[in-house]
């Protein structure tokens, strides 16, 4: 009966978001503030109603309702009861329902953290994402409701994928929700915009922390994934360029462009229409992803049990947005200006190259990830784009997008001298030749590309010094959002050390290994001691024990398992990692292999700085923090509404 | 420098810069793509010699060899059979009679030397591209089976 609950509220639901996305914008064309006032209410009724399905289908889970199809489908009585909370979004249909919760969600925070916004922007911010609301909660109605009960109920669930029963899924998909929900949240401000005409730089301002929290949370969701992968999948990769990888990439590389064309909208009044054109690219992103995730064309771990009616919903939705958002643009775009000149050497002109290299790589990446579907689908035959294409793309042209951080944050607004720029530069030049030397000198296996990145990383972290100490020296309170910019690019120069480093110097060995047989990598030396049977709650596992020294002293003892749970006959690895902040040591354990002497074969890692990698995120995404948490935006919002 | 002469060779510098781009990028693609064959396609010699391509099907039952890291086994669309020589670690999920695609050459004994294994992520689930390949032949027999009796 509270699952019907469930599911009436989400009908309700579905159909305030209609209200909420009807009548504050037919408000601000008859000018009937009363109509326009209703944004807010509808939104807060919207999200309690969402919240309220969204606990009874936790409800069910947590309390093993094998009645309700889904539950039996994604969970387990013996499932430890973190992981059957975290079923919840372990499939589509309810993944779905935290989508459309996150969005609620967002759409509540506008709600309540808009007083100092005009009312009839706040409407029709609203009401926008009451539509996109709408959109998806019928999509869930009419194609992948969460409630259906299956009858008669069966004694217990398939459970969840073992793969995702890790505290990395507990957080890796809601996080990476609220940044491509976040994005709708950008998305309904430059909406916004072109319907009230009012395209200066007062909506940049508004739009510009919204962005960078939908930023920092994919970001995190990104990296989340990455180490996911990295540590769950047994192979010791970080990015494999999968589809579903790219579908996340895509929006974070837009996203990261557009917050850089908003600040120079905000504070210069320039690149209105490509801030614009900017956001709703990277609110088509998150639905193209949601479309390449959730239709089933992908074969991954993302890609649920596929039915074609979802694809062509989702894909019709993608239509529909991008449709009337260009058709919007074209119409209105004309009216806003296209801003002050700028000077071919300014930091406009720096940031406006830096922003169309970011798109023209996230072309590149769809162009690598969509052509196999395109293919397929007008049945012209079946292939892949392998890694070494994207490999091949997308590393030439993020090259001068780092390389120009630095110049781009030292060059004046509208017009730098290029001598002055050339003085300011000397230093990061100098760092990043000696960087360059030091690698190609010293290091017997370092190339050209390992010699470029770890340049590259030193160009830019003395180019923000230079920049720091330039700006300690004036006079004046530096804003917060001055350090989170740093910090942010900071992030950026240690994701790059991580990312030459490992790929420049792991070193990967395959090996068979019996009881006392040992393997050495430079000099640490992996023994096999022991191989035990293990038993855990929904699983049994064969566990390995090997000693780890270095120059022959004891370090580390690693258990990694080769488990087999019991609802499925899948066996899953799990790789045993001795984590440090210059290297990992990674050992996972194969298959058995018959002879006289038992013998497993085992994988064994070195890798050098990977955890750099995830450092730099979260660098990244604390910069984004301290951007956002700048009273500047609180302040001016204040003044711009007044 | 003029005003406009400049905004000529911004734009100039921006036309080129994505025209080198947008050419490395098609560049890159080209070489890049791999097709995938059905065994019954490589069987008939569709398939490249010297250049990568993805082969999917079953593992044939009985088929498994292994030595150490060396593996062997073969691919079916249960019309006609690729051998296929393969050296590492299988993914956990590699087992006879399931759904497999692999990705390599084919080598001079006409046998597809694969560089990689494609691991999938669930025990019921059928890579899409080995689905196809016994579809295919599937329709190939059902059609040759009709022939007779027409």
């Amino acid at each position: 009966m509270i699952v019907e609950v469930g599911h009436f509220a989400l009908i309700l639901a579905a159909f305030v978001a209609l209200l909420q996305g009807v009548l504050p914008l037919a408000g601000t064309l008859n000018g009937h503030q009363r109509w326009q006032a209703l944004a807010r209410p509808t939104a807060i009724v919207q999200f309690l109603l969402i919240a309220v399905s969204y606990a009874v289908l936790t409800n069910a889970a947590v309390t093993d309702d094998f009645s309700v199809k889904y539950i039996a489908e994604h969970s387990n009585s013996l499932l430890p009861v973190q992981y059957k909370v975290a079923s919840v979004w372990g499939g589509h249909e309810g993944s779905l329902l935290l989508w459309v919760l996150m969005l609620s969600g967002w759409t509540l925070a506008v709600a309540l953290f808009s007083r100092t916004l005009p009312l009839a922007m706040v409407a029709r911010v609203i009401a926008v994402l009451g539509f996109v609301s709408v959109g998806f909660l019928s999509f869930i109605l009419i194609t992948s409701s969460p409630f259906e009960r299956l009858l008669p109920a069966p004694l217990d669930g398939r459970d969840l994928n073992p793969l995702l029963q890790d505290p990395g899924l507990v957080i890796h998909p809601p996080m990476l929700y609220m940044g491509y929900v976040g994005f709708s949240v950008a998305f309904a401000f430059a909406i916004s915009a072109l319907l009230s005409g009012r395209m200066d730089a007062a909506w940049a301002r508004w739009s510009r922390p919204w962005t960078v929290v939908a930023w920092i949370f994919m970001t995190i969701g990104i990296a989340l994934g990455s180490w996911w992968a990295y540590y769950e999948l047994g192979w010791g990769g970080w990015w494999f360029w999968d589809p579903v990888e790219n579908a996340s990439l895509m929006p974070w590389l837009f996203g990261t462009a557009l917050i850089h064309a908003l600040m120079v909208t905000d504070k210069r009044g320039g690149f209105k229409a490509w801030s614009v054109l900017l956001a709703i690219g990277a609110f088509s992103l998150c639905l193209l992803g949601t479309f390449l995730v959730r239709s089933g064309v992908l074969t991954s771990v993302h890609a649920f049990a596929s039915d074609p009616k979802r694809g062509v919903f989702i894909l019709i939705f993608l239509v529909i947005v991008v449709g009337i958002s260009l058709t919007l643009f074209a119409w209105r775009a004309p009216r806003a200006t296209l801003g002050g000149k700028i000077a071919l050497v300014s930091r406009e002109s720096m940031l406006l190259a830096n922003s169309v290299l970011l798109v023209v790589a996230t072309g590149a990446v769809l162009l690598g990830t969509i052509y196999p579907l395109i293919i397929d689908a007008l049945n012209l035959g079946k292939l892949s784009v392998g890694a070494p294409y994207f490999n091949a793309v997308f590393v030439p042209l993020m090259v001068p997008v780092v390389f120009l951080m630095v110049p781009g944050g030292i060059a004046h607004w509208r017009e730098s001298r290029g001598k002055e720029l050339g003085r300011q530069m000397r230093w990061p030049a100098l760092a990043a030749v000696l960087a360059a030397a030091v690698i190609l000198i010293f290091s017997e296996r370092g190339t050209w590309l390992t010699a470029m990145g770890m340049a590259l990383a030193a160009w830019v972290v003395v180019g923000l010094l230079v920049q720091i100490v330039a700006r300690v020296q004036k006079p004046g309170r530096i804003p917060l959002s001055f350090w989170g910019m740093h910090l942010a690019h900071l992030g950026i120069a240690v994701v790059v050390v991580g990312i030459t480093l490992v790929k420049g110097y792991e070193i990967e060995r395959d090996v068979r290994m019996g009881l006392n047989d040992t393997v050495s990598i430079e000099n640490y030396t992996f023994e096999l001691v022991g191989l035990n049977e293990v038993n855990g709650p929904n699983y049994k596992a064969m566990r390995a024990t090997v000693n780890v020294s270095k120059d022959q002293k004891p370090l580390e003892v690693l258990y990694p398992e080769k488990r087999r749970y019991f609802s499925t006959a899948m066996p899953m690895t799990e790789a045993a990692i001795d984590a440090g902040p210059l290297r990992d040591l990674y050992v996972s354990l194969g298959e058995a292999i018959e002879g006289d002497k038992p013998q497993w074969s085992v994988r064994v890692y070195y890798k050098p700085f990977v955890s750099w990698l995830w450092y730099g995120a979260i660098l990244m995404a604390l910069g984004g923090l301290l951007a956002v948490s700048d009273r500047r935006y609180r302040k001016s919002a204040l003044s711009a509404a007044s | 420098m003029k005003a406009r002469h400049q905004r000529f060779l911004l734009i100039s510098l921006a036309v080129a810069a994505l025209a080198t781009a947008g050419a490395f990028v098609l560049n890159a693609f080209q070489s890049n793509l791999v097709f995938f064959f059905t065994p019954t396609q490589v069987f008939q010699g569709e398939a490249p010699k010297g250049k990568a391509f993805r082969v999917g099907g079953m593992v044939k039952e009985g088929s498994l060899k292994k030595d150490g890291e060396n593996v062997q086994f073969v691919v079916t669309d249960f019309a006609n059979e690729v051998p296929v020589v393969y050296k590492g670690m299988l993914p956990d999920l590699f087992k006879e009679g399931k759904g497999v695609v692999t990705q390599g050459k084919l080598n001079q004994g006409n046998q597809f030397a694969a560089s990689e294994v494609l691991a999938k992520h669930d025990e019921n689930y059928m890579p899409p591209e080995a689905q196809h390949a016994l579809d295919k032949a599937g329709a190939a027999k059902a059609a040759q089976t009709y022939k007779p009796a027409n």
